[in-house]
C-alpha cells in the first residue's frame, strides 16, 4: 500500500501554480475569488510606495488534469459523473461538488467498497466574498481506514440562497460540525435534524466567520499612545 | 413555592412546558415535597452545569431523568468560545501560532503542530524542515501526551471519589510542566513550534532533566497501575460504563482513545505518519472492552510508549548539538535568535546588538519578516495529528496573503462529545460523569 499512499508529484505539474497568467490559458479553468490591490495591503492612508495601484486577482490552485495518479484516479472513477472540478495540491486531492449531489456523493465515498471512506473528520466553512455566485464554501475531510486515504469535497452555495444539503444520515458525525458551521457561516444545512448555534449564544445576531463580519474591538491606550483594534491595524496582504 | 422565580441572577426564566425548580441545595425535600404526585415526579430535567465541578470545565449537561436513571442526555457548549479562529485571520501566519496554543490547553503542542504542519505544506517546505526541529517537535509532543493523559486520569479520579489519583496525576504534571518551562520558557501558551522549525534550541541540561524525568516516570507509572488496574471500587465504577462500540466510533468519527478501546489499533502516527513517526520503535495500544475502563487502561499504557518514544528521541538530540532548528529559507525563518531570560523567552542580546548596531540590512529584513511575515502560495492543507484525544487537524486556507485567510481546527473534544448521549442514555446519572470523563473533553478546544 506504500505506493498508493501518497501520490509524488509537484503541484506545479498538476494544477497551474497562483499565477495570474494562467488565468487566460485556454483549457484551464482558473476562477479569481479575489482581488489583491497595492503592495502592501494599506488602506485610508497615503501610499508613497508607488504601488498602490496594483491590482492582482487571488488565484487559487485550478483543475487537475488526468491521469491524477496513484489512488486518486480510482477515487475519481468512481465519482466522476457526479463531480465539478478536481484539484490537486501538494499532494491532497480535492473534489469539487454541485450541491445537487452532495449526499450521493458521501454516500459512494462511504459505502463503495473501493472507496469506503468511514471518517468524516469534519466540515469546515470558507466564505470567500470575491467568488461571484459560490460565496460560501463547505469543506468536508474525509478519511479511509480501509484503504488510509484522505479525499476533501468541497461544496459551495451563494449567499444570496445559503442552503446545502446535510450529510447527518450519511455521517451522523457531521451533526455538530454542520451545527459549527451555519453558526459561524449562515449556511443552512437542509435535512439536518436540528439546525441551531452551537458554538454562539442562541440569540446571537450575525455569523461571525463571515467576512464582512468585523473582529470588533477597542482602541487601547498605553501611555499616551493609542493603539487600534487589530482589524484597523496597519496591515499587509 | 418561593424556590421558583426569587434567584436574583435567574429571573425571568420562561419555559415552555412544566414548572421551573430552583435548586440551591440542602432543599431537596422541600422540591420533593412540591413535586407532588403530578408530571414532575415522572420526569425531570436537571441542568448540569455549566459551572459543575465534576462537568470538566464549563460543559453544560441537559439530562432528563426519571429516578437515577436518565433518559435523554444532550450537552450545551460554547461557554468558552473566544473566537480564536477568526482573530488568527487578523494575524501573521507566524503569530497564528500563538493563538491556536491555547484552544486545547491540555494539548498545545498538538495544536502548535497541526497548525504548522499546515502552513509548511502549503509553502511547500516539508522536506526542508531540519530533522532536530522534526526530534525536538515530537520530544515535545510526547511530554504533551503524557502530562495531558495526567490530567484525564487525574480529573477522572477525581469525579469519582479516588482523589489520591488526582493529587499524584497533578504531581506528575507538574514535573512535565517544569520541563516544558526549562524548554520552552513556559507552562503553557507556549508558541514554541513555529513554521519552519521551533523557536528556540534545547537550553544545556535539557537532555538530562529530560532522561531523569523519564527514570522517575517508570517508577512512578506503575504506582497508577497498582492504586487502579485491580482496584474493585474503581474498576466497578469504570467497567461496563460509557460503553461505545467500533460502529458507534466509526459512526460518530471517534478516534483517539475511545477507538483504540474498541480493539481497533488506529492511530494517526503509524497510519500517516508526521514529524518522522515513522522512525520511532512504539506500539498502539488498545484495549477490547469498549468502556471507561479500556480507556483508562489505553491512556495508562499511552503513557509508557511515550516514554519510549521520549527517550528514543533524546538519545537522538544528544548527537544533533549544535544543528540547526529553523529552516534555511531566510525568507521563512523567523530572524530573530531567541533566548530564554529570568522573564520568560525573547530577542536574544546578540541578535539585537547585530540589528541595531552593526547590519541596517539585517535590522530591515528582521522588520519585513516580523511585522510583515512571508506570504503563503493560496490554496488549503489539512494535515491532521494524533492529539491525545484524537484527530486533531488544522484545515488552513490562504490566499496568497501575509495572513491565514481560514483557519479551522477539527478538534476531537469538539467531535467525540457528539458521543456523550450515547454513551450515558440509559445509564444512572452518576455514569454520566464517567462516561464524559473517559472522552475526556477539554472545553478550551470544544468552543475554541
Amino acid at each position: 500500500m506504500s505506493d498508493e499512499k501518497s501520490v509524488e508529484q509537484r503541484a506545479t505539474d498538476q494544477s497551474p501554480e497562483n499565477a495570474p497568467e494562467a488565468l487566460g490559458e485556454p483549457g484551464r479553468e482558473v476562477r479569481a475569488v479575489g482581488e489583491r490591490q497595492g503592495m502592501f495591503g494599506v488602506k485610508g492612508s497615503g501610499d508613497t510606495s508607488g504601488y498602490g495601484g496594483l491590482v492582482a486577482p487571488v488565484v487559487l490552485p485550478g483543475a487537475a488534469q488526468r491521469p491524477y495518479g496513484g489512488w486518486f484516479d480510482t477515487v475519481a472513477d468512481v465519482l466522476d459523473p457526479l463531480i465539478e472540478q478536481v484539484v490537486i495540491h501538494r499532494g491532497e486531492i480535492t473534489f469539487h461538488v454541485h450541491r445537487d449531489h452532495l449526499v450521493e456523493v458521501m454516500r459512494l465515498l462511504r459505502d463503495d467498497p473501493s472507496l469506503r471512506f468511514e471518517l468524516l473528520s469534519g466540515v469546515s466553512g470558507v466564505h470567500y466574498p470575491g467568488d461571484t455566485g459560490r460565496e460560501l464554501h463547505a469543506v468536508y475531510h474525509l478519511m479511509s481506514f480501509t484503504w488510509n486515504r484522505r479525499v476533501r469535497v468541497e461544496v459551495a452555495a451563494p449567499d444570496s440562497d445559503p442552503h446545502l444539503p446535510s450529510v447527518v444520515p450519511v455521517y451522523p458525525a457531521a451533526d455538530w460540525h454542520e451545527r459549527e458551521t451555519w453558526d459561524m457561516f449562515g449556511i443552512q444545512f437542509d435535512g439536518h435534524p436540528a439546525l441551531t448555534r452551537i458554538l454562539m449564544p442562541d440569540d446571537w445576531p450575525g455569523h461571525p466567520q463571515r467576512k464582512d463580519y468585523p473582529l470588533g474591538g477597542i482602541p487601547v491606550e498605553y501611555k499616551g499612545a493609542s493603539v487600534p483594534p487589530p482589524d484597523q491595524r496597519r496591515s499587509y496582504n | 413555592m418561593d424556590t421558583t422565580g426569587t434567584d436574583f441572577y435567574a429571573d425571568g426564566t420562561d419555559t415552555a412546558e412544566g414548572r421551573v425548580f430552583t435548586v440551591t441545595g440542602q432543599d431537596w425535600d422541600a422540591i420533593a415535597a412540591d413535586m407532588g404526585e403530578g408530571d414532575a415526579a415522572e420526569r425531570i430535567v436537571v441542568n448540569m452545569g455549566p459551572q459543575h465541578p465534576s462537568t470538566h470545565g464549563v460543559l453544560r449537561l441537559i439530562l432528563e431523568i426519571e429516578g437515577e436513571t436518565v433518559t435523554e442526555a444532550r450537552c450545551g457548549i460554547g461557554y468558552l468560545h473566544t473566537g480564536i479562529e477568526k482573530n488568527m485571520e487578523f494575524r501573521s501566519w507566524t503569530q497564528g501560532v500563538t493563538f491556536c496554543t491555547r484552544m486545547d490547553y491540555l494539548s498545545p503542542f498538538f495544536n502548535e503542530t497541526t497548525y504548522v504542519l499546515g502552513v509548511e505544506r502549503l509553502l511547500d517546505i516539508e522536506d526542508q524542515i531540519p530533522e532536530k526541529a522534526q526530534i525536538m517537535r515530537v520530544l515535545l509532543m510526547e511530554l504533551n501526551r503524557i502530562s495531558s493523559h495526567l490530567v484525564c486520569i487525574a480529573t477522572g479520579g477525581m469525579e469519582i471519589g479516588a482523589l489520591t489519583v488526582m493529587t499524584i496525576g497533578f504531581r506528575e504534571r507538574e514535573l512535565v510542566l517544569d520541563l516544558f518551562e526549562l524548554i520552552t520558557g513556559l507552562r503553557m501558551n507556549h508558541a514554541f513550534i513555529r513554521p519552519g522549525g521551533v523557536a528556540q534550541d534545547l537550553p544545556p541540561g535539557a537532555l538530562d532533566e529530560i532522561r531523569s524525568f523519564v527514570a522517575l516516570m517508570k517508577k512512578r507509572l506503575p504506582e497508577y497501575a497498582a492504586l487502579c488496574n485491580a482496584n474493585p471500587i474503581f474498576k466497578a465504577r469504570l467497567e461496563n460504563v460509557g460503553h461505545l462500540d467500533l460502529e458507534g466510533c466509526m459512526a460518530l468519527g471517534l478516534t483517539g482513545p475511545v477507538l483504540r478501546s474498541t480493539g481497533y489499533g488506529f492511530d494517526l502516527r503509524k497510519a500517516q505518519p508526521y514529524c518522522g513517526y515513522e522512525t520511532y520503535d512504539f506500539d498502539v495500544q488498545t484495549w477490547d472492552t469498549s468502556d471507561s475502563y479500556g480507556r483508562f487502561r489505553v491512556r495508562l499504557n499511552e503513557m509508557h510508549e511515550s516514554l519510549r518514544i521520549i527517550e528514543q528521541a533524546a538519545d537522538r538530540l544528544a548527537k544533533l548539538e549544535g544543528a540547526p532548528v529553523m529552516v534555511a529559507d531566510k525568507k521563512v525563518a523567523w530572524p530573530s535568535q531567541l533566548s530564554i531570560g529570568s522573564d520568560g523567552m525573547g530577542n536574544s542580546l546578540d541578535h539585537i546588538r547585530h540589528i541595531m548596531g552593526e547590519s541596517m540590512e539585517a535590522l530591515i529584513h528582521h522588520f519585513k519578516l516580523v511585522t510583515e511575515g512571508f506570504r503563503v502560495p493560496a490554496g488549503q492543507a489539512y494535515v491532521p495529528v494524533e492529539s491525545p484525544r484524537g484527530e486533531l487537524g488544522a484545515h488552513v486556507v490562504s490566499d496568497g496573503g501575509t495572513r491565514p485567510f481560514r483557519a479551522h481546527f477539527r478538534d476531537p473534544s469538539f467531535n467525540n462529545l457528539q458521543a456523550m448521549g450515547v454513551m450515558s442514555e440509559g445509564g444512572q446519572i452518576a455514569d454520566v460523569i464517567v462516561a464524559i470523563a473517559s472522552i475526556d473533553p477539554v472545553m478550551g478546544g470544544v468552543d475554541r
